[in-house]
């Protein structure tokens, strides 16, 4: 089975999120990059179904080169290979492009991408790149298994969850659950040697089309202090009277 | 160009984000002089969806819609959008709809913006603001596509009355076997989901164990309410995973969010800001979660939430 791995390179989830000057970009300074939470859990599923039912997994990032320390701490983890398709990641349509195409050239049975990556939290590049390729498409998946091309896997709903049946090709939009936060897992010194001498492929991309452009970005406005009450029944009073929401 | 809104039901009723959906097209349709088509799936002939502003209904009831599939909901969509000649058309932000807008988003080659968070900024080009870094930052987008998908947060524009009679239209659609077939649902049917929930009650590792969480769920009973809680106390087992809210879990978007025994991470905090009023109750005056929340009571959730109990139940029988 070979299995590709989407891979997001976003702050970690401490960063404080601030903007340039002008508000037109986000500012990197001072962040630490991660490999998305969404994918982390994905890439270690994929692990397992190397270790358990043999499988080669190739991890790919559309960006620039800063994204490759990312790919290479996945590589760490045990993927086999790492493709960095040099392009700036522009909007979640221009990403599936390119990452639609990488699944067509390399012919993998199954795709894992996260949910939603937490900076731009589009939510669309998994089911776009399904889409584009005419693979099966499953989100919000919370387990799968996979007996030969037949593939059962759950996913969560809204209020609960669905149990679901299909067939490879398939590209699934994961979260925790797929693994627990117990199963992930820290490269040891063995492993970010052995991801030293890893193949880790820049491919230059045909023109994508982006539907979409971010013109600026504005940080929430200060909050007001909060209102500190004694007891419920100042509180429910408040509640009732003044923000009416009971 | 009308503008097509997904009206989408659950157990056969219509959604509650189903309002405010339509009544946030009808806004942008006013705006761009044209007219809002709620393409349904189930029966519409109970439901007056033109006193949200609906001009038009168009059904698309056929028996495999009769249960939420994305593939074959996208190319009813697809299929309704075309025969419409749709510029614009809007979700909501269910998990369904989130599954589903993506694969509508590449057969219209429509761009996508989810998240967004009030009536556009401007129409030609259709600019949008939309939360971004769960909720950490907003983002203004354009769109530069012929047909423009919007996924609007819950409770950003609320529900809206009108008085147009919705003329009610039959589509046929023709749907071919979807690729991922559905075997079994487990779904609670008497619980408030997070996901639709006005009020949200939550609570984190200062309660301590799982043995104490029978007044957390009396409370959100008492209230109508969802029951969440913090990350580590999903993680520790003590409630399931789908109970976990924040940057890394489900986001919260309801009119009420009380938070008890959670001490107010950043990562925390992301996923909920979005909610309109918070309440905190923690021991820990210096607690972060004060600095977010709207009220706070400093003391003992296990003094704190049996009286709140009690006392609500008071309010609600004065005000029934
Ligand atoms: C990558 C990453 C992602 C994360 N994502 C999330 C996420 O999505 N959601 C999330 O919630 N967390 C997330 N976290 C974890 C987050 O950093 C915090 O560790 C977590 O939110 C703390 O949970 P808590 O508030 O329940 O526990 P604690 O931080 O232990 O706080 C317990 C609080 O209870 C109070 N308390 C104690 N006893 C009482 C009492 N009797 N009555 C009232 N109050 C009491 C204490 O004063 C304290 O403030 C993430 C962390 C990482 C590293
Ligand atoms: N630039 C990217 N490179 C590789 N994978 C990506 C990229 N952006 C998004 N993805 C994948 O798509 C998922 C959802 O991302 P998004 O649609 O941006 O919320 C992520 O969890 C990744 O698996």
């Amino acid at each position: 089975m070979k299995i590709l791995v989407c891979i997001s390179h976003v702050p970690d989830t401490t960063s404080k999120i601030n903007f340039n000057a002008d508000q037109t970009a986000f500012d990197t300074t001072g962040v630490q990059y991660v490999i998305n939470p969404n994918d982390e859990f994905g890439l270690t599923r994929a692990l397992w179904f190397k270790e358990k039912q043999g499988a080669t997994i190739h991890v790919v990032n559309v960006g620039g080169p800063e994204t490759e320390p990312t790919l290479r701490k996945a590589l760490a983890i045990g993927a086999d290979e790492a493709i960095r398709i040099n392009q700036p990641a522009t909007d979640g349509y221009s990403v599936a492009q390119a990452l639609a195409r990488v699944v067509e050239e390399g012919q993998y049975d199954l795709v894992i991408a996260g949910r939603e990556s937490i900076d731009y939290n589009g939510g669309m590049v998994p089911g776009m790149v399904a889409k584009i390729c005419g693979y099966a498409f499953v989100n919000t998946c919370i387990s799968i298994e996979i007996d030969g091309t037949s593939v059962t896997a759950v996913r969560e709903i809204d209020g609960g969850k669905e149990n679901l049946k299909t067939t490879l090709p398939l590209v699934l939009g994961g979260q925790k659950g797929l693994v627990e936060e117990s199963d992930l897992r820290i490269p040891n010194m063995r492993g970010i040697m052995q991801a030293r001498t890893k193949p880790l492929h820049v491919k230059q991309t045909e023109n994508n089309n982006a539907m979409s452009q971010t013109l600026r970005y504005e940080k929430p406005a200060p909050k007001q202090a909060v209102t500190l009450v004694e007891n419920a029944e100042q509180l429910i009073d408040l509640l009732h009277n003044e923000a009416k929401v009971i | 160009m009308p503008i097509l809104v997904y009206a989408e039901s659950d157990q056969g009723i219509f959604k509650k984000s189903t309002q405010e959906l339509i009544s946030f097209a009808r806004a942008i349709a006013d705006q761009m002089n044209t007219e809002v088509v709620a393409a349904v799936t189930q029966d519409p002939s109970n439901a007056n969806l033109g006193q949200f502003g609906a001009h038009k209904v168009l059904n698309l009831e056929q028996p495999s819609l009769s249960e939420f599939n994305a593939e074959l909901v996208a190319e009813a969509l697809t299929q309704a959008a075309r025969a419409t000649g749709a510029s614009t058309v809007i979700v909501s932000s269910s998990a369904n709809s989130r599954y589903m807008a993506p694969l509508l988003a590449v057969a219209l080659e429509a761009g996508y913006v989810p998240n967004v968070v009030g009536l556009p900024q401007s129409y030609t080009p259709l600019t949008v603001a939309h939360n971004v870094f769960t909720n950490k930052a907003t983002a203004f987008t354009s769109l530069q596509s012929s047909i423009s998908i919007l996924g609007l947060s819950k409770n950003a524009y609320g529900v809206h009355h009108y008085d147009t009679s919705a003329e009610i239209t039959k589509q046929e659609v023709t749907l071919n076997p979807s690729s991922v077939e559905v075997i079994s649902l487990d779904k609670a049917s008497n619980k408030v989901m997070i996901a639709d929930a006005e009020v949200v009650v939550s609570a984190g590792r200062g309660l301590k164990g799982p043995e104490n969480w029978g007044m957390i769920e009396e409370l959100a009973e008492v209230m109508g309410a969802a029951t969440a809680c913090s990350k580590p106390v999903s993680d520790l087992g003590w409630r399931p995973h789908s109970e976990h809210v924040g940057q890394t879990g489900k986001p919260v978007a309801s009119n009420l969010y009380i938070a008890i025994g959670i001490s107010g991470a950043i990562q925390h905090l992301a996923g909920i800001n979005s909610s309109k009023v918070k309440v905190v109750i923690n021991t820990d005056p210096e607690a972060p979660f004060f600095k977010a929340a709207d009220y706070g009571i400093v003391g003992d959730a296990f003094e704190v939430v049996p009286d709140l109990i009690q006392k609500l139940k008071e309010f609600k029988a004065q005000n029934a």
